[in-house]
């Protein structure tokens, strides 16, 4: 493409034909990816459409999830993931916040390399490890010490009350929080290392302190590209599948308490899709599951946007 | 042999900046041509327009006519047209993932030739002609980047010779080195003017009246004057050269 | 304002910093501590070389599991890395700032933010229906879907830290531009690209949810690409979620061997690319 744009009238680069072939096929491959995406939409509103033509909107408010009579509402599903994510971003953005202002200003550099390596590791940590790990250890121990104690300071507040089961939307919000905190964590510090260095030291010549120095040189300049880095990780807490499954209880009701179990959408495809026995069902199966997509897709869209402006915005030129 | 050049109102762009507004010049063979002038007229830009480097780069635009030897360059295949035209840049730029003496030959090899024996005897002829070859010759299959700077940008010199180019473009090829790397470079041009026609890009105006033939000074992306060195620099005929040589501006 | 309680606020600012971060470890070392004391009491050589053996029974391993999960993570690598890496160069060597580029830049962002069981879905309902069984084919497939977005930005990231001289040195030498990118523009970013490559196949390695209606899982050897295979993660998913004792024993093992297997990559990725920053 360049090459052709910079050629005035008679100037063409002849090129050979193995780099012809060779330009051709990484083409091809780019193509590729898009008409991927493309055909994803497609599969998941095409297999969706019985679904669609038979509820149309109530599919979206409806609550009643019933296979046998053919009824499907999708409202507890869309409840539990939207709950347990906003618990799970509630915890995990201040925490991961925390974490990358702690790599990028306060540690020595020996510090930074093992502790980002130790935070990187838990976002590798498969999702069904800890989907194990929260059945056998967290559950009960949300059941045992967490929930009762809760109740028994916060009781009045109806989202801690209940019997503490450990089975639950906590149980799902707490695991998510533990999953997206290094999406968090590394996208902040990333944005926060994108801050030049300038700045920082005008605010200290200034005579602020450290935290001065975040608060008014670091933080507004990477405010944008953190809010987008915490979007990145609601929107992995939303597709989050197994660990969720394992732990949310998988009941689709619609209850207030933290305590109460709980479905997800993702969940709720993980357990009846191979069961789904008409085409009906599956086919509200795989709506649920477009529902899923329109949302992480536009907050994925924001998100980028955000941390594309901070990371491109202070930097600009034409690098020679 | 060196190769004549012959430039007619070659004009060049970068994105809606002209940057050359018509430089009509002529270059002998087996001559040193330096080229001069402050930042930003034109000097870089113009030596990339004769080995067709500065298309490469985006939003860029050329007109006019060179040619070599008579031959316009347009009518050659560019890939073909560098390797008549080689280039030495203004930082050394060794290949990273290889070895010296694959760097050396990495033009020939990846131009098609095989033979080993051909192979090593360029390759020492190459080194020979940069004057590297008696500090490398035993660590041959060390990596490009265990050089000093200056080691780095004469590899790199060699690295061009031994493509067998008729011209050779250099594009402020000491500026980044210390004085006697520098020393060496400009000892490797003047007798290497023998067997190329060079063309070198230098804001160092000493450097120029020590090795070049003749000198053009360019500014603002005109040619403002062009002569033998030793004119250009004693009786020049334009003020705005007297100036920017005396120091007044640049 | 008073300097004291300026230092003061400060300590306390740094002090919550530092306990945020020790918080967020103590999941990491709770995991991996009752991984490695769980899974250990489990795993022996039997674990390694036998298959699963009925409801319930102790005993057995998931020789299967791990050689399925070998399989289709090399399906998906044979299938993801070559296209990541290929689009990757379109995109920083050939066209970089076209709106077909910016296009396939977007479709490689919404490829990595697609939730994993949405593409269980998709192959589901193109190549498991169209088939008329679930296979190691199929599996493979749903996991390079999700491979391809991370080796585009890995490369494509590993590819831009080529400085651009010496993509002009090869020119200059009269080398066409496609012979430059394959003989000198790669192997300079290779660690890099293979750095990247290691991760990808880390992260799909512990992917469950795109196998559950792909692979589906099996408690036999497979004996062709066409069948349902096992894989590690599936297993553990089942193990954990049944009620026997044996079996609960067998996901921690199997637990271990994954994270083995992940930690271990991610660790030779990372010292491969420190060895190269250096």
């Amino acid at each position: 493409m360049e090459e052709s744009e910079n050629m005035s009238n008679k100037k063409k680069l002849t090129a050979s034909l193995g780099d012809k072939t060779f330009r051709l096929l990484t083409l091809l491959m780019a193509m590729s990816v898009l008409a991927l995406m493309v055909w994803i939409g497609w599969q998941m509103v095409d297999s969706a459409r019985p679904s669609i033509a038979k509820f149309g909107f109530t599919f979206v408010i409806g609550r009643v999830w019933d296979p046998v009579k053919e009824q499907f509402g999708a409202l507890p599903f869309i409840y539990g993931t939207l709950v347990t994510s906003f618990l799970a971003l509630i915890i995990a953005a201040p925490v991961g916040l925390g974490v990358a202002i702690f790599l990028n200003e306060m540690a020595t550099s020996k510090v930074r390399s093992v502790i980002g390596f130790l935070v990187e590791m838990l976002a590798a940590i498969p999702s069904v490890v800890y989907g194990l790990w929260g059945i056998f250890i967290l559950a009960p121990w949300l059941r045992e010490t967490v929930e009762p104690g809760l109740a028994k300071w916060f009781g009045f507040i109806p989202l801690f009350q209940g019997t503490p089961l450990g089975f639950s939307m906590l149980a799902g919000g707490l695991i998510l929080a533990v999953m997206i905190l290094p999406t968090i964590a590394s996208i902040s510090r990333e944005v926060m290392a994108a801050v030049p260095n300038e700045q920082r030291e005008a605010a200290l010549a200034l005579g602020a302190t450290k935290w001065e120095m975040i608060r008014i040189a670091v933080l507004p300049y990477a405010k944008s590209g953190i809010l987008g880095g915490v979007m990145l990780g609601l929107g992995r807490a939303l597709g989050e599948t197994m660990a969720v499954t394992m732990v949310i209880g998988n009941r689709p009701d619609i209850l207030s308490s933290l305590f109460a179990p709980a479905y997800s959408i993702a969940a709720v495809i993980a357990n009846e899709f191979t069961e789904a026995t008409s085409d009906l069902y599956l086919s509200a199966l795989v709506e649920i599951g477009l529902i899923l997509f329109g949302i992480t897709l536009i907050l994925n869209v924001f998100a980028r946007l955000l941390v594309w402006s901070v990371e491109r915005g202070p930097k600009g030129g034409i690098s020679s | 042999m060196g190769q004549s050049l012959s430039i007619h109102n070659l004009e060049a762009w970068y994105g809606s900046n002209k940057i050359l507004k018509g430089i009509n010049m002529e270059i002998r063979p087996n001559q040193v041509t330096a080229i001069i002038g402050p930042s930003g007229c034109g000097k870089s830009t113009f030596v990339r327009c004769i080995n067709r480097m500065h298309e490469t780069l985006p939003r860029t635009r050329v007109r006019g006519e060179i040619s070599l030897d008579g031959r316009s360059i347009y009518d050659l295949n560019p890939v073909a047209l560098r390797k008549t035209v080689g280039m030495v840049f203004q930082k050394a730029n060794p290949f990273p993932s290889m070895s010296i003496y694959d760097n050396v030959v990495a033009g020939l090899r990846l131009n098609g030739m095989k033979n080993k024996q051909e192979l090593k005897a360029s390759a020492e002829k190459s080194l020979r002609m940069a004057a590297l070859w008696d500090e490398v010759k035993d660590r041959l299959n060390y990596s490009g980047m265990s050089l000093s700077g200056g080691q780095q940008q004469r590899l790199c010199i060699a690295r061009a010779l031994a493509v067998e180019p008729s011209v050779l473009l250099m594009d402020e090829p000491a500026s980044a080195l210390d004085p006697i790397a520098t020393t060496h470079i400009e000892e490797l041009i003047r007798s290497l003017k023998e067997i190329y026609t060079i063309i070198i890009v230098t804001h160092n105006m000493q450097q120029a009246a020590r090795i070049a033939d003749s000198t053009a000074f360019f500014l603002s992306g005109e040619l403002v004057e062009h002569g033998p060195t030793s004119e250009i620099f004693t009786n020049p005929h334009d003020k705005r050269t007297e100036d920017y040589i005396t120091g007044r501006f640049g | 304002m008073n300097d004291r309680l300026r230092r003061y606020r400060n300590e306390m600012m740094m002090g919550i910093f530092t306990v945020a971060t020790l918080l967020a470890l103590i999941p990491l070392f709770g995991v991996l501590g009752y991984v490695v004391t769980n899974g250990l009491s489990a795993l022996n050589l039997e674990f390694f070389m036998n298959l699963p053996k009925g409801m319930g029974t102790p005993g057995g391993g998931m020789a299967n599991s791990i050689v399925g999960t070998l399989i289709m993570v090399l399906i998906a690598s044979l299938i993801g890395i070559p296209v990541g890496i290929l689009t990757a160069i379109y995109l920083t060597e050939y066209d970089s700032a076209s709106w077909f580029s910016m296009g396939v830049r977007f479709a490689t962002d919404v490829l990595t933010g697609i939730p994993s069981i949405i593409v269980g879905i998709v192959i589901y309902s193109s190549v498991v229906l169209k088939m008329g069984h679930f296979s190691a084919l199929a599996g493979g497939l749903s996991l390079s879907i999700i491979m391809i977005p991370l080796m585009i930005r890995s490369t494509e990231e590993m590819l831009k830290l080529v400085p651009h001289s010496i993509r002009e040195a090869g020119y200059a030498l009269g080398i066409s531009k496609g012979t430059t990118i394959i003989k000198i523009v790669l192997p300079t970013a290779a660690k890099g690209i293979m750095t990247g490559a290691m991760l990808a196949v880390a992260r799909v390695s512990g992917e469950t949810a795109p196998l559950l209606f792909t692979a589906l899982g099996n408690q036999y050897w497979a004996r062709s690409l066409n069948e349902p295979i096992a894989a590690l993660p599936v297993q553990i998913y089942q193990y954990a979620t049944s009620p026997y004792k044996a079996w609960q024993q067998q996901a921690w093992a199997g637990s271990l061997v994954l994270i083995s297997l992940v930690v271990l990559l991610n660790l030779i990725a990372r010292c491969a690319f420190r060895s190269r920053s250096n």
